[in-house]
């Protein structure tokens, strides 16, 4: 087994993922096969090859710092599922 | 004309009869719904139409080119997936979490398509966050290939493939992260293409894997094609990875002969598991490239068997990191139930993504967790890297790579059932290219025994889509399948 119920139960946590435990199950048995295939890349030795994370090589991509239009309030409190005069709404963290 | 059904046309022709006033785009677009009225029940292309709208853009677009003002897509009407922003219609991706997000504002290559007058008919169909090789994982209706009814379209932009080869639109936009254009262009008998990475730019589109993503066309043939691709290419100061080179005439690419050309076959491309169907195909493709003149050579890209594995590692990653911001606060589907900001995180997520997404999240979530980033992404990362040197070496020594798209033609919804990593090695011929940002193509070139299209892949260095669309070109004018058009009753 590469992963078990409990890491993927662990795993779903982090992701702010609510599992009901038959998927808990099924997820697991899936992801260990994937975890099984993905080991092929062992079979490689990558000792002082490079990280790719980006195809082209771009570095920082700077712009000059002017001020422009941006989104207005209204605009972008149009689709808060929860909202009050310019804020989001969520549920109460302090209490 | 008055007989024709105008749905029919290619892009290019519909715009020479524009341009010559035989037809107005209020006529054409017409058609198109009309088209979209008779096949859409049994295609399934799209999530959202807009009739309406449609029709007043057309009329505009008619209204310009009376002034002389008409632009490049001057009243032509196109399907766009359903990944990219449009502040007059929803976007959801395919997914539950996002159906009723309407954008604050339009994706670039949505406003580029508006200012070349273009008649945005509606957003097609898509696997829910562009992950999926079937469309099956869309939240609203699965398409069915235009060609055989109960086989899948492909994907992820199933809807876009399928709209353009049902006729219900002349071209369309899609979006490919490891083979999304490609694959369903191939399945339903069109042209699709993957630019490099920064050729188009990327704002606007609702994110999956961000080093890996790129929008691109989809369209009845080649000409059509290096028309859209002329439109959507350049550089975006608001996608700071958009590349800033100018943009060629694409359609200047097209010349009638391969003179002076290699082209590239790789070995490990034609290993087992390829349908021998398919490879009768392709075969022949080379052989019609040869007899263009092309030099044909063989060349290796030994790291191909391992791109699946960096895919299935690279691409969750970057999911699960984009896919964070789906939280039920800003927009989006949100649990109103929830009593805890946490509870609300979970149950709005967890309602709201549909089981591949969540599956992606959790594989992505797992290899950038401490104590497994070095064994998976890391290690992910670093074979990426001699999958790069892989098509360094093939480009110097030939200037166009051909292949299959996909091992098999298209396969009946449901028969690949619940057995994920069956359905990621059928990406196996297309992911590479995203993982080298290189550009990479799907032509149509042939049919298999039931009557089901097969395309050919063609792949280039950075930067030189030409290439790929003067050799597609190439095959289109002597595969002898153009204008074959899938019987839809």
């Amino acid at each position: 087994m590469k992963i078990t119920k409990e890491e993927v139960a662990q795993v779903a946590r982090l992701a702010r993922l609510e599992l009901r435990p038959e998927e808990v199950a099924r997820i697991t048995s899936q992801l260990d096969a994937i975890l099984g295939y993905v080991a092929k890349l062992d079979e490689l030795d990558t000792q002082g090859v490079a990280t790719t994370t980006h195809s082209r090589d771009i570095a920082n991509a700077f712009r000059d710092d002017e001020v422009s239009q941006s989104l207005d309030h209204d605009r972008a409190l149009t689709n808060a599922p929860l909202q009050k005069g310019e804020y989001f709404v969520v549920p109460r963290i302090i209490t | 004309m008055m007989d024709m059904n105008y749905f029919s046309l290619t892009l290019c022709e519909a715009k020479k009869l524009l341009q010559q006033g035989e037809i107005t785009s209020v006529q054409l677009t017409e058609s198109i719904f009309s088209r979209i009225d008779a096949v859409e029940d049994k295609v399934k292309s799209f999530i959202t139409l807009d009739r309406e709208g449609s029709l007043v853009r057309a009329e505009e677009a008619d209204r310009t080119r009376r002034q002389g003002r008409a632009g490049e897509l001057g009243g032509l009407p196109i399907g766009v997936k359903d990944v990219l922003c449009t502040s007059n219609m929803r976007t959801t991706c395919g997914s539950r979490i996002l159906e009723k997000f309407v954008p604050p504002y339009d994706a670039t290559v949505i406003d580029k398509l508006n200012r070349a007058g273009a008649v945005i008919v509606g957003k097609t169909a898509m696997d829910e966050f562009a992950m999926g090789s079937t469309n099956e994982n869309c939240a609203f209706g699965v398409p069915e290939n235009p060609w055989c009814p109960g086989y899948v379209t492909g994907g992820s932009s199933g809807g876009s493939a399928a709209c353009v080869s049902a006729d219900e639109s002349l071209a369309a936009i899609g979006s490919d992260t490891g083979g999304s254009i490609r694959q369903p262009a191939s399945l339903c008998g069109i042209v699709g293409m993957k630019p490099t990475y920064g050729r188009v730019s990327r704002y606007g589109l609702v994110a999956f894997a961000s080093s890996l993503d790129q929008v691109g066309p989809m369209t009845k043939d080649v000409s059509d094609c290096a028309l859209m691709m002329n439109v959507i290419s350049g550089y975006d100061k608001r996608d700071s990875t958009s590349i800033n080179l100018p943009v060629p005439d694409y359609t200047a690419a097209l010349t009638d002969d391969l003179q002076g050309m290699t082209v590239g076959v790789p070995v490990e491309y034609f290993s087992e598991g390829l349908d021998p169907e398919v490879e009768q195909v392709v075969r022949s493709g080379i052989d019609m490239l040869k007899d263009a003149g092309a030099e044909i050579r063989e060349i290796s890209l030994p790291h191909t068997d391992y791109c699946v594995a960096v895919y299935y590692l690279i691409a969750p990653a970057e999911a699960s990191s984009n896919l964070a911001r789906y939280d039920g606060v800003r927009y989006g589907y949100r649990d109103m139930e929830a009593e805890t900001l946490l509870d609300m995180y979970q149950k709005s997520r967890s309602t709201g993504f549909g089981d591949e997404v969540k599956k992606r999240i959790l594989i992505g979530t797992y290899a950038l967790s401490a104590g497994y980033y070095d064994a998976y992404y890391k290690k992910a990362s670093q074979v990426r890297t001699l999958i790069r040197e892989d098509f360094t070496r093939a480009f110097a020594q030939c200037d166009v790579i051909v292949s299959p798209v996909t091992p098999t033609p298209a396969w009946k919804i449901g028969e690949k059932g619940d057995d994920p990593l069956a359905l990621y090695l059928s990406d196996i011929l297309t992911i590479s290219a995203n993982l080298a940002g290189i550009p990479g193509m799907s032509v149509p070139a042939g049919f298999s025994s039931e009557g089901l299209p097969i395309g050919i892949q063609l792949q280039g260095a950075h930067f030189n889509e030409e290439a790929l669309l003067r050799t597609a070109w190439n095959i289109e004018q002597r595969a002898g399948i153009k204008g074959r058009r899938p019987e839809l009753g």
